[in-house]
């Protein structure tokens, strides 16, 4: 890594003193002195050593993901269809321009986004809620930690059929409960079931992540509200939201990207039908059932294109900081 | 500004632990009053009972003459400054400061002429628009300290506020509080665990154990006069010494020789039920160097040569440590004390810290000849605790009629 004295340049020195200090503020004074210095000897051994020790776990990474991503962006530049092995073809950006003029790709991009969405705000709500309980229950802790945790231990697949059973007309207990009607037969309501066991499944890994952000406050800090005169929801607006905005945050983009990625419960619940398919069912039908790597690939690159898209917007315009880290705050 | 009364106030937590017992306080209007005790005394149970973040289990607390063992904090007019400082951290300085103003449904131009004062008075105004992470702990504390002041409550309650301080700020702070606290002249009750708090501080000291009050007074009356043996050890500094005395033959036998002791101490332990054997305390400051004083004072005290352990020159004065010989005094106080203090390891014998006059030819390792004053000395029952040298408040000496 070479030191320079463009506008990079000194912004690797910056992330340099702030990995020596094991701070994250960077006082100008150090920055000045570190941007010119040759390395010592020893501290060239010392970053040898640093690469050396990063290399195995960079290879796997490289491997498992950055070989995949690749090799689907290179599949998805090509007509390929299994069906059709000879007419194996480089066709440059062709498939996208299929994908993206497809009417049926379009629908499943508004099913997933309505699921995120409407799931993610849900969750964060009701998590939120879970979360207080859980952080201030004084009787039976473990009891309610456990029991709320109890959806978030089971199986999607499983708990998606559970949810599929309880509404067949006749066996269902959910259906009988609303005269025997067959809610996954129609549009509107299967995609209300498929958000409800979505919500029902991972609300409790919101809470937990939110809870984390709750141990974050000072109880020193609602005290001070209190006295300073704030009411009950003053202090969870005011001062808990604020002080937990990072813990938030992750949990929101966490979960963002989670539930845009829904395939589980659509899959078992209605296999896709009344145009109830997310954007990960189709790129699976599309690959997997209709053996057309070109288009599949084609569609798995979209998926990682939007799902990078989010965690940039939240990384960089949310200030999103990454779990451990406390630069959120010094701006 | 109000008077804040607490009228034999307890506090019980559901698990049966009893943290306060019937506290009965009477702060007046603009004083200012320390509560002061080891860990774990209940000073800052009865500061949060007082603010309202705990309940009161019973008893009475009234604030400006009202009843308000049952209204929020937010409705009992009162500022409280934290040993955390418990800024918000995701607002200014001017936003923490204008916080409690807000609430109050301020109007815009009042909330930023009061910030602007109070922000002026601590001299917070270059630093209005920074966030408490960017300010050192001495500014955090002003800050604090300026939120509790703009909005003129009826009384300040503050707990521990200098402790996260270093050493030389914290005295530096001190100040600061006992002016800012004179001109406001609002009602304040402070909690600290540091005597030399207490003592500089306040108007009145409260001295708290084990949740009960043990002595409530100027800080000069309980350094002179205590009522006990904990209060005796618990102000000052260095602590008093205290020594194994045993009554015999109308003197008492201790360390340092025998000790006279004059009519009214006598007829007291003529009881039946009086101990044969107290403790002696005396404040390091009693003692001097035999050599330099004049016979006047000599007649009013005795001496006695002990073996110099080690000398711990002040500049002002020396602190002589001296090793002294037989039994060491106990009682559960004096234990309760040293622990506190962390003091589990003695070195073994009983030592004998006293303050002489700088210019005092004393040397370690050599044995040197000290005088006390025994107009100064006080009598404590090791079992009870109780000062047996207090007539009608006031210690008087084992010599005295």
């Amino acid at each position: 890594m070479s030191i320079n004295a463009t506008p990079a340049g000194a912004d690797v020195t910056t992330e340099e003193t702030a990995a020596r200090t094991g701070r994250h503020a960077a006082v100008p004074a150090q920055r000045a002195s570190r941007r010119r210095a040759p390395l010592s000897e020893n501290k060239r051994a010392e970053r040898r050593l640093g690469w050396l020790l990063c290399a195995p776990a960079a290879l796997v990474m490289l491997l498992v993901t950055a070989y995949p991503i690749l090799y689907s962006v290179w599949l998805s530049m090509q007509r390929f269809d299994l069906r059709f092995p000879d007419q194996r073809e480089f066709i440059g950006l062709e498939n996208y321009v299929t994908v993206l003029t497809n009417e049926f790709w379009w629908t499943a991009f508004g099913v997933t986004m309505l699921i995120t969405v409407v799931t993610v705000a849900v969750e964060l709500v009701l998590g939120m809620g879970l979360a207080l309980v859980m952080h201030r229950t004084l009787v039976g802790r473990g009891i309610v930690r456990t029991a709320a945790l109890i959806p978030y231990g089971i199986v999607t697949v499983v708990a998606a059929f559970s949810w599929r059973y309880a509404w067949t007309p006749g066996t269902g207990y959910l259906a009988n409960l609303f005269d025997g009607s067959a809610p996954l037969t129609e549009r509107a309501s299967s995609l209300a079931i498929i958000m409800l066991a979505e919500i029902w499944k991972t609300t409790p890994f919101m809470a937990l992540l939110l809870m984390a952000g709750l141990a974050l406050v000072p109880d020193d800090l609602l005290k001070a509200a209190s006295t300073d005169g704030a009411t009950a929801w003053q202090r969870f607006t005011k001062v808990m939201l604020p002080v937990m905005k990072p813990a938030i945050l992750v949990a929101l983009l966490f979960r963002t990207l989670d539930a845009f990625r829904v395939f589980d419960n659509i899959y078992i619940l209605t296999s896709g039908a009344n145009e109830t398919s997310s954007v990960s069912m189709i790129a699976y039908n599309n690959l997997i059932r209709g053996l057309n790597l070109g288009i599949g690939s084609t569609m798995s690159v979209l998926i990682f294109i939007t799902v990078a898209i989010i965690a940039f917007v939240f990384v960089k315009l949310f200030g999103t900081a990454a779990p451990g880290s406390d630069d959120g705050e010094r701006r | 500004m109000a008077d804040i009364v607490l009228d034999k106030v307890s506090k019980k937590f559901p698990d049966g632990t009893v943290a306060v017992q019937d506290v009965d306080l009477e702060i007046a209007d603009g004083e200012f009053v320390i509560l002061v005790g080891p860990s774990g005394c209940g000073k800052s149970t009865t500061l949060n009972m007082i603010a309202g973040l705990e309940d009161i289990s019973s008893g009475e607390l009234r604030i400006g003459g009202e009843r308000v063992n049952d209204k929020a904090p937010r409705d009992r007019d009162i500022a409280m400054v934290f040993q955390s400082y418990a800024l918000y951290p995701n607002m200014t300085v001017r936003e923490n400061m204008a916080f409690p103003l807000r609430l109050a449904k301020l109007d815009r131009e009042t909330i930023n002429q009061k910030v602007e004062e109070a922000a002026k008075v601590l001299e917070l105004t270059p630093l209005l628009d920074r966030k408490p992470a960017n300010l050192s702990g001495g500014q955090r504390q002003r800050v604090a300290m300026g939120r509790a002041i703009v909005r003129q409550p009826k009384a300040f309650l503050m707990d521990e506020p200098l402790s996260n301080l270093d050493a030389k700020l914290r005295v530096q702070m001190r100040t600061v509080v006992s002016r800012l606290q004179k001109q406001l002249g609002t009602t304040t009750v402070y909690v600290t665990h540091d005597q030399t708090e207490a003592m500089t501080l306040g108007d009145r000291v409260v001295i708290m154990r084990g949740g009960a009050v043990q002595q409530v007074g100027p800080p000069q009356e309980l350094y002179d006069h205590p009522r006990n043996l904990f209060v005796a050890g618990f102000i000052g500094s260095p602590a008093m010494n205290f020594l194994h005395a045993a009554v015999q033959d109308g003197s008492l036998r201790t360390a340092l020789g025998d000790v006279p002791i004059g009519d009214r101490v006598r007829r007291q332990l003529e009881g039946a039920d009086a101990p044969r054997e107290l403790i002696l305390g005396i404040r390091p400051e009693h003692f001097e160097d035999a050599a330099l004083i004049d016979d006047d004072t000599r007649r009013r005290g005795m001496e006695f040569e002990a073996p110099v352990e080690i000398v711990e020159s002040m500049g002002s004065d020396k602190y002589v440590y001296f090793g002294v010989e037989g039994e060491r005094a106990s009682a559960a106080e004096l234990e309760e004390l040293a622990a506190d203090a962390g003091a589990d390891f003695t070195g073994g014998g009983a030592s004998l810290v006293t303050r002489l006059s700088a210019e005092s030819a004393v040397r370690e390792g050599g044995n040197h000849r000290v005088w006390f004053n025994l107009e100064k000395i006080h009598l404590f029952d090791p079992n009870t605790g109780r000062n047996l040298t207090l007539h009608e408040g006031r210690a008087a000496g084992a010599v005295a009629d």
